[in-house]
């Protein structure tokens, strides 16, 4: 903290600079007010920079968190409407289409945001225009403008050419040729336009005009469902937000089931005072049409979060989203009870996957390889249970012992094998885990080779060997290649092969 | 009161006991398929309560196997929710759904939760002995888990009787601590029986302990899973007789002497 300037004194404040590596120079990147009456700009080289100003502060930029802070302040922006884009480096478009009534029209949300973001600390120029292309040409020059349906043409017209934000080249050539305004450039034709400087120039120059429209790409995909919750005061206990939350699994329920829709995913976005926002996300395994239930998952979620939700000062916004639907079937109970079971099992799959996330909770397929790590698929419950049900595994042969292990190990585990006895043949002892084993009874070889007409499936014949020890151990070994190497690569020295456990019998 | 009216009704109750027992009996048992640990169990193993299997780590693949036949056993055609740790797969290996299909088990009603840690595991395991839709839940853990006390042990074994779910409790490198469980089982890999070289070996066979049961005495047992018919059976013939464990004393006499006062 910097001690507060005393009585009198006269407060005396350096201008400084934030500078960037560019072109391999070192270029002056965004600066302050007292910079600019110091006589520096953008793009200005350091070194000038200092010839000019020798007290300057200067400071590295940091483009990462320039982009964090941008989207922390997308995130906030999100209050006021679900469509919010970002335009890098320093802009945010939000489409507020059907929104601006809520918090009092136009005039009042321009100034909400503007207010809002200033007293936060950032320099805000801020517009509403019916094309975002217009509303950014505004922002450069006409900050807290406000546009109708059809006055684009005039509104932007006197302004430079450089607002439209167009490549440097093209701005230099414009200014060249004369064309000094928006109007000078929209007084020519537009195959002349197009000729010079390119058809996505004219079309930047038409939307900026308000004769075309391009879409915004927002950051987040529209929800089917929002319901939400403003709080005049910042509710900050436990309790309060989860009554909160059940009311809007009531209301998001209830708009739901009048489309007969049934929430697949749900969102729920914490909005604290301080302008940070969090957003958690639930899934179920089919679709859910009670409010105990979401309420049941979030309550699941919400006490099992590594890093615990942060009230803060208080939430003043809570929403509730549902971004995955579908239509629910409504299902006759009949006297079987596959039908119950199958809800109970996936309600119990939804509960554990809210708490311990869904990709720990799986189902298996069956996969058409012969590589032994992967011939399982382990998928998330969730998403594939009724396919887990009907799928098709390999039958077991009858009569024979088991031929794979029953616990396999993710990365096969290296062993000491001093000699086998002849070349291809199985060790007649093997140190593992610092245990010696000696080999009583041996079944092998199993030659499995690698899938070499896959891309990176190459590697070397693997012969697995099941081994029993005196003990009565049961391993699955292998040795990795072939003692006088690869067919294709006999020519080289071979090494001598590495053996491996991969599994353990039962 | 006559006399005769004393004893009509005293037939009369000891027959209605009878046949509430025979009722129980084949109701919440499951025979294991080898006559001796049957009868020992008096029937078979009990549904709806708790079991508990201890392995030396080295084991684990036999005790997983034991369990897997149980599993097997106690729901052949109800879901089986098979929650384990993330470092029991690390330490020996994660549970392979080929060889579960090898041992006869059927993959498609199996549904593998990964716990992170111990307590995420209890705590599932918890949750999924309230589903009354599934078969049993086995519960794999490795390691002296602190968490898993009788407190612990007493809530798995409410739940498993509320709802009708068997669990199986897997301890790898654990050592037996006092517990609610019905049974508590030891199990070390068995030899094959000898064969002929050509002749197909490998078939799962356990030495299987039986160190608590609360209904009964105890025993052990080498005994054979046969992968076709799902059942345990014992093995043909065996090489090495299995000494009986004394009946007027326990395995392990000084470990267990606090342990069978307070379980």
């Amino acid at each position: 903290m910097r001690p507060p300037p005393q009585a009198g004194e006269v407060k005396q404040v350096f201008p400084s600079v934030v500078v960037a590596k560019q072109h391999n120079a070192i270029l002056i990147h965004s600066l302050d007010e007292a910079a600019v009456r110091a006589g520096l700009s953008i793009g200005l080289p350091l070194a000038n920079a200092r010839a000019i100003c020798p007290e300057l502060t200067v400071y590295d930029a940091d483009e990462v968190a320039d982009r964090k802070t941008l989207e922390d302040i997308a995130d906030w922006c999100d209050r006021f409407t679900p469509l919010v884009a970002l335009d890098p480096p320093y802009g945010l478009y939000l489409d507020i289409t059907g929104c601006a009534h809520l918090f009092g029209g136009e005039r009042a949300l321009l100034q909400i945001v503007s207010g809002a973001l200033g007293r936060r600390g950032f320099a805000v120029s801020a517009a509403i225009a019916p094309t975002a292309i217009c509303a950014r040409t505004l922002t450069r020059h006409a900050s807290g403008k406000i546009v109708a349906d059809g006055g684009e043409a005039e509104a932007v017209s006197p302004l430079p050419v450089s607002a439209l934000g167009a490549d440097d080249a093209i701005t230099a050539g414009l200014r060249r040729a004369g064309l000094k305004t928006i109007g000078d450039v929209a007084s020519r034709g537009h195959h002349e336009i197009t000729a010079r400087f390119g058809a996505s120039f004219t079309a930047l120059l038409q939307q900026a005009l308000g004769q075309g429209d391009g879409p915004i790409s927002p950051r987040k995909p529209l929800p089917d469902y929002i319901v939400e919750k403003r709080f005049p005061d910042p509710v900050a206990t436990d309790t309060v937000i989860a009554l909160n939350l059940s009311a809007l699994a009531h209301m998001l329920v209830t708009a739901m089931d009048k489309q007969g829709k049934g929430a697949r995913k749900l969102e729920a976005s914490f909005f604290r005072t301080d302008g940070a926002v969090r957003t958690i996300t639930v899934e179920a395994g089919r679709p859910v049409t009670k409010p105990e239930v979401i309420d049941r998952l979030f309550r699941e979620r919400l006490e099992a979060l590594s890093d615990p939700l942060d009230p803060g000062f208080g939430f003043d916004l809570i929403r509730l989203s549902a971004s995955r639907t579908e239509i629910v079937v409504q299902q006759q109970r009949d006297l079987d009870a596959n039908v119950h079971d199958n809800d109970e099992l996936s309600a119990l799959i939804d509960r554990i996957a809210a708490r311990i996330g869904g990709k720990r909770v799986v189902v298996h397929l069956p996969e058409d390889t012969h590589i032994p790590e992967s011939a399982v698929q382990a998928v998330a419950a969730q998403h594939h249970l009724a396919a887990a049900a009907q799928a098709a595994w390999p039958e077991r042969i009858e009569g024979e012992p088991p031929l794979r292990p029953l616990r396999l190990f993710d990365k096969p585990e290296p062993i000491k094998v001093p000699f086998a006895t002849v070349p291809d043949g199985p060790p007649h002892q093997f140190t593992w885990r610092r245990v010696t084993h000696a080999v009583v009874r041996v079944e092998g070889p199993e030659r499995i080779a690698m899938e070499w007409w896959k891309q990176n499936g190459d590697g070397p014949t693997r012969d697995y060997f099941r081994i029993e020890d005196e003990a009565g151990l049961r391993f699955w070994i292998f040795r990795d290649g072939l003692y006088d190497g690869e067919p294709a690569e006999a020519e080289d020295e071979a090494v001598p092969p590495r053996w491996f456990v991969h599994g353990l019998f039962a | 009161m006559s006399t005769a009216r004393m004893s009509t009704l005293a037939t009369l109750r000891g027959s209605i006991e009878r046949l509430e027992q025979g009722g129980a009996h084949d109701l919440n048992k499951v025979t294991l398929g080898h006559d001796a640990a049957d009868s020992v169990l008096q029937g078979g193993l009990a549904l709806s309560a708790v079991h508990e299997v201890f392995a030396e780590g080295h084991q684990s693949a036999s005790a997983t196997g034991f369990i897997a036949g149980l599993a097997g056993r106690v729901s052949p055609r109800r879901p089986l929710v098979w929650v384990r740790q993330d470092f029991s797969a690390i330490e020996s290996g994660a549970l392979s759904i080929s060889g579960l299909c090898e041992l006869g088990l059927d993959p498609r009603l199996l549904v593998t939760v990964r716990a992170p840690d111990t307590d995420a595991a209890l705590r599932t395991a918890a949750d999924a002995l309230a589903c009354d839709a599934l078969g049993a839940v086995v519960l794999e853990v490795w390691g002296q888990a602190r968490q898993l006390d009788l407190v612990a042990s007493r809530k798995l074994t409410l739940a498993a009787a509320a709802f009708g779910v068997t669990a199986l409790l897997l301890r790898m490198a654990a050592e037996p601590r006092p517990s609610t469980a019905e049974t508590r089982w030891i199990v070390r890999a068995a030899h094959s029986p000898p064969s002929a070289p050509w002749n197909a070996w490998g078939a799962p066979v356990f030495d299987a302990q039986l160190v608590r049961n609360r209904h009964g005495p105890v025993g052990r047992w080498i005994m054979e899973w046969n992968c076709d018919e799902c059942l345990f059976s014992e093995p043909a013939s065996h090489p090495q007789p299995v000494a009986a464990t004394p009946a007027h004393r326990p395995h392990h006499a000084a470990a267990y002497a606090g342990q069978r006062r307070a379980s």
